[in-house]
This record gives C-alpha cells, structure tokens and sequence, in this order.
C-alpha cells in the first residue's frame, strides 16, 4: 500500500508543481527545437554570436541586460568571443563614472546597460521570468526535455505580431498571439532581414526570433553547461556508489535473512 | 541510552579509561552505533537519514550562500544573481539549497505519513511524535522565511500574502502584522529580520532533531509490526534486533543514494521545476501577480485555509455565535493551524490499541483516504478558487479533521484487529524462511 501511496504523493507533486506554474497563462507559445535542450543539450555558439548582434542592433536600443557582465561573452559555454573583441565590444556602451565625475566608454568588467526606456524589461532573466509550456497534463516533466518554453515565449511573441493595431490612453497596443491578453506595449521589433550576418546566416524572421532567444536562454543561465555537466558527473557517480551500497547491503544481510550471497 | 536491553560500553585500554571518566563521550556514540534496532524495518524507515542529510546540505550551502548575499531590498536580487553568474559553484550551491528545501519536504512529508500508518505516534512515543511536528512547523517556516530572500516577485507577495493571515486575528492581528513585518508593509526590515531568523532557525531544528533522536532512542524505533521488541534479557532482545552500525547505516546508505541519484538529476537538468518563473522578476510592489501560489510544500494547507469562504454554514455558524469576532478570513487561518494541530494530537486521538495499520483492515483504508485527501489538497491548492476547486478543497479539508476527529477516536471502538505476530522475529521468519536456522541459535 506504501509503494502506492508514495508513488501517488510523487504525481501529486507534480500535478501541483505543474498547477504552480500554469498560473497567468492566456497566450500562445509553440515548441522550437533550441540545441540547449535536454540533459545533454548544449548552447550553439555561433547561434549566441548571431543572438548578440541582434540584441545589439536591435534590443539594445530600448532593453537592458543590467545583470549581465559584458566580460562574461568571452567565456567558455557562452558565446566565447575573444578577449580583444569583448573589449572593443564593451566600449560601445557609455557608462558614468563617479571617480571621474564624466562618462567614459564601458570596459569588459563592466555590466551591460540598464533598459533605456522606462517600461521596457530588463532582458537578463526573461528566458527564465516566462514558462511557454507545462506538458504533459499540467506537471511540467516535459521540461526535462523540452526546458521551461521561456525562450519559446520570447520566440513566439517576436514573431506573434499579427498586424492589428489599437489606441489606449494616448498608447498604441499591437496584437499578439502570444502575449497574455492579446495586446503588448512593444511594437514588433523584427521584421525579418533587419541584421546582416559575416557569415551569411538566414535573417528570416523565425531565425533571427531563435538566434536572439538563444542568445537570452544564454543571459539568464550563463552556466547552464557546467551545471548539467556537473549533474551528468554527481548522477553517473552516485549511481556507481548506489550499486556498491546495494551489494554491501546484500552480503551484509544475506547470512541473517538465511540468504546465499555469491559475487 | 536505549531501554532496550544490550551490552554497555566498558572501556578497555588507558586512555579510553582517562577519557570516558571524565567524559562519557566513547560510550555515548559506542551507544549510538550498537543500538540495537528491529531487523524488521522496512523501506519507509530510511527518510530519517534523508532528512538528516537535507538537514546538513541545508546548513552547509546556506552558510557559504551567506557569504556573498546581500540582505538589502535594493541589492538582494542583484546579489543572487551575483551568485549564479560570479560565485565559483555559486549556481550549483544556489540550485542545491533551493530543491535542498523540496527534497527535505518530500521526506518529512514521507516520514510523516510512515508514522500516521504504523502508529510510532502511539505511546511510549508521544514526545518522540511532538518534537517532531515541533520540527515541521519550524521546517514550513524556515522554508517560507528562505523564500523571501531573493526577492522577486513571489518572495515579496508571498511575505505580503502570509504575513497578512496574522493580520486576521482579532484585537492583536493588526499589531501583531506590523510586528512581524517592522512596519506597516513589506520592506527592508522585513527582509533583514527574515534574513536573521531563517539563519537562526536550522539550529533550532538542529538542536530539537537531537532531542527526537535521543527520545526515539530511549523508547525503542517502532517497526512494521508496531510489536515492541522482547526485553526481558539482552540475549532475547538480540533475536528481535541488529545493531545500527553496519546493518541500518548500509541500508539507509544505499536508499540515500538512490534518492540522491533523482535529486542530483532534477538539480543539474530542471532546476526550476519546483520554482516558480515568476521569482526571476525582482520584487515589485506596484505590481501583484495574477496568481500568487505558495511553494508546493504549503499547498495543502493553503487548501485547507482557503476552503472555508463566507458562504460555508459552518463560519456563517462560528461568525454567528462569536458576534463577528471570527470571521471568515480568521477562520480559515484557524483551520489551516488547526490542521496540523490535530495531527500533532494524534496520539490522544487514536483509541486504537494496535498500533501498526497493517493490522487494521478498517483503518487502513480510511488511512489510503487521507493520502489521497492530502494529495488531492496539494494539487487544489495550486489551482483557482473557481467551481469545482472550492468544492473540492471544502471537502478535502472537511475529510481531514473528520479523520483525525471522527474516524480516528471511532475506530478504536468498532473496529476487530487482525492477529498481530507474537514476536518481530516471528515477523521476520515469516518474511525470510531461511533465518529461523540463524535466529535459532
């Protein structure tokens, strides 16, 4: 009856965890197959690369990445630009300096800048601050494959915008898709071919949508590599120990349970 | 230590002798590691060590966490994120103290209900039962204190949120409310006093989870029998038991590992699914989320307390005869402590002189109810008030009380139990045919 139960109480804790993050939900998000999914997906760094220089050209120009240190695009499981070019990178951005008492052109130990525009989010945990999808039935065990949906979220609303447009107090709304509600603040900020790649990349719309998501999966869990590489690592090693502990448990209990124990 | 009968320690050479007289710490855990434990339990006997191990994980991340945040409204946040990105294994740590708490919950819940089913509540083990749920209530608040401190947006309206059912006590609430928070609303001195406490609190629990360990020693573990074991002399004792050390450290070693292997998993591959997105918003009070849902391990009694509205006859009926005094809001709050009261009363509840469930036939349905009354509550809680959910939570939490209430007390009377084994060797004879020749002897 136990075993039941138990396994009953694990469903449960799903069900409930899943119910947790259903909550607030109206739009519509649709799976994209991003490389960094699953225990063993990985960040695709030219994608990263691609994902920057869209949020430079474009994003930049209203959203911040305040927690975000720019020395950080040159490590590893990143975007991994080399250090000259992070530095060269980071002086676009101005910042003030007190000591100074004038601005000066950031360096790479310095943060990404704050949104310019009052009531445009800071972009540094989107990808983590939004869940597209909870499957199957509400407990949200898909994303052990499939990861939460934020950078889904992200993509469906970039490429969510349906045309329609509408005045409210003096704003003008757009529709989306994806946006709870149906009407987002944000005009669309991606048309497709709005960035040009060295490397001749597609700029449709749906790839520069994923590149830039990609980009802010990257932003909101710099060390997602290391850490499912340090998960791969303490499963594989607990697993080794727990066969151990189990055969020692068998030989120790063996001769009381009137048992044969031969390895 | 133990009041089962075994051999005591004798020191032997020198400096043992210099020691243990002037400090009984050898024998101590020499008492520790020989007490003698029934050879009958079973897997649900090993969230002990479980909770043990969460404890220290707790402590041990918490502390290093410590070091690099900041318990500051305007740098809290940023702190963290200070810690996920900067902090060498700062994401890791961060990851392990937050499914650290989930993993700490998912055992207590499941050394909880082991003993609702076998009856360890049952005397001589009253005090062992109190401490423990004295060690619960500690673990919901340390848990929810915990929450507040990366600051976003479910930290804050949460602290917002529970502190507000203090506020529905009449006369003192409203005092009370701003005691606790240090001013009128949630602010920096509401994170700085959580701060403090949620610190305090793990030693608390420390120090009572010794105590629950020393009172379990003295009366014995209770077993899947719920028969005590033989103690008329230490060489009857030994048929019914093994030492602790090797038999039961192995053992609960071994279901360690296999629950560390799925908690090492959900760590380093979904380590947001017990949290909620909305946490990596930072705090903001001019805006309120849609939902505010409570972590996972408080939704059944989340359940319970949002289940009694103004509508339901019994508040309309409690309102009435207090004049307006309890109304429905603190009636709520009274049923959710109230919910965990009576379990701690468990013991003067259950009138049954059987402890163990596996010889109830009645009590053992009645007890898979409750199971999945609690599992149906915890999954109520996370959705909307709307039709069918505050049906369903009324109902729940009414089959709560009326099990510990009704059914309980009731059972004791009506019910026949099933022969219970004489002795727990006989128990464990039964289950390995092949140790009556090793008992024998």
């Amino acid at each position: 009856m136990f075993k039941k139960l138990t396994l009953s109480a694990f469903v449960a804790l799903a069900l409930s965890a899943g119910g947790a993050m259903a909550a607030g939900d109206a739009g519509h998000t649709h799976d994209v197959d991003f490389s960094f999914e699953g225990p063993f997906g990985k960040f695709d760094q030219n994608q990263l690369q691609r994902g920057l220089q869209i949020y430079t050209e474009v994003c930049s120009a209203c959203h911040g990445l305040k927690h975000v240190p720019i020395r950080t695009l040159a490590d590893e499981g990143g975007p991994h630009l080399p250090e000259d070019q992070v530095r060269a990178y980071a002086t676009q951005f101005d910042i003030y300096d007190a000591e100074l008492d004038d601005d000066r052109p950031r360096k790479p130990a310095d943060f990404f800048p704050e949104s310019s525009l009052s009531n445009a989010p800071d972009l540094s945990l989107m990808a983590k601050a939004r869940a597209g999808f909870h499957g199957p039935m509400g407990t949200g065990i898909s994303q052990f494959l499939n990861g939460i949906g934020g950078p889904e979220y992200i993509v469906s609303i970039l490429t969510g915008y349906t045309g329609e447009e509408k005045e409210s107090a003096g704003t003008t709304f757009y529709e989306n898709t994806a946006f709870p509600g149906g009407w987002i603040a944000m005009a669309p900020p991606l048309y497709g071919e709005d960035v040009e790649f060295a490397d001749g990349h597609s700029n449709e719309l749906h790839h520069e949508s994923e590149d830039v998501a990609s980009f802010l999966m990257w932003t909101a869990e710099p060390k997602m590599m290391a850490r499912k590489q340090a998960g791969f690592i303490a499963v594989t090693m607990l697993i080794l120990l727990t066969v151990l502990l189990y055969l020692t448990n068998k030989k120790l209990w063996a001769p009381h349970k009137g048992k044969k124990f031969d390895l | 230590m133990s009041g089962i009968p075994h051999d005591h320690y004798e020191p032997k050479t020198g400096i043992e002798k210099w020691i243990n007289g002037r400090l009984p710490i050898i024998g101590l855990v020499h008492a520790t590691l020989t007490a003698p434990t029934p050879k009958n339990l079973n897997w649900m006997w090993i969230w002990g060590i479980v909770l043990a191990f969460c404890l220290v994980l707790q402590i041990v991340t918490g502390i290093v966490l410590v070091m690099h945040y900041t318990p500051h409204v305007d740098m809290a946040f940023a702190s963290v994120e200070h810690i996920m990105r900067d902090v060498n294994g700062g994401h890791m740590l961060r990851y392990l103290h937050a499914n650290g708490a989930s993993l700490f919950f998912i055992a207590v819940y499941l050394h909880i209900f082991r003993g609702l089913y076998y009856g360890s509540y049952k005397a001589p083990r009253e005090i062992t039962w109190i401490i423990g749920m004295l060690i619960y209530l500690l673990m919901m608040a340390t848990g929810f204190l915990g929450y507040v401190l990366p600051w976003g947006q479910m930290s804050f309206w949460g602290a917002t949120v529970i502190t507000g059912l203090f506020g529905a006590i009449p006369f003192v609430g409203e005092a009370l409310q701003t005691f606790l928070l240090g001013g009128p609303a949630v602010d920096n001195a509401t994170l700085n006093r959580f701060f403090s406490l949620h610190y305090l609190l793990p030693f608390v629990i420390a120090g009572l989870v010794i105590v629950h360990i020393w009172a379990f020693h003295h009366t014995g573990n209770n077993n899947p029998t719920g028969v005590e074991v033989r103690r008329g002399s230490v060489k009857e004792a030994k048929k019914d038991t093994l030492p602790f050390w090797p038999y039961f450290v192995i053992k609960d070693l071994f279901a360690l590992g296999v629950v560390l292997v799925v908690f090492f998993a959900v760590v380093g591959f979904m380590p947001n699914y017990l949290g909620h997105p909305d946490n990596y918003i930072p705090a903001n009070p001019l805006s309120t989320p849609s939902h505010i849902v409570p972590e996972w391990y408080y939704l059944p009694f989340y359940a319970i307390l949002r289940a009694f509205t103004a509508d339901v006859w019994a508040v309309q009926f409690v309102s009435f005869l207090t004049g307006g005094i309890v109304d429905a809001k603190f009636f709520g709050v009274l049923a959710m402590f109230g919910a965990i009261f009576v379990m701690a009363l468990v013991p003067w509840l259950d009138t049954s002189s059987v402890r163990s469930g596996k010889y109830r036939p009645m009590f053992k349905w009645w007890f898979a109810l409750l199971a999945i009354d609690f599992v149906v509550l915890m999954w109520v809680g996370a959705r909307d008030t709307e039709f069918p959910h505050d049906w369903i939570s009324l109902i729940g939490a009414t089959y709560w009380f009326a099990y510990f209430l009704v059914i309980l007390p009731l059972l004791g009377v009506f019910e026949k139990p099933l022969p219970l084994p004489a002795t727990i060797e006989d128990d464990f004879v039964a289950h390995y045919p092949g140790a009556a020749k090793d008992s024998a002897e």
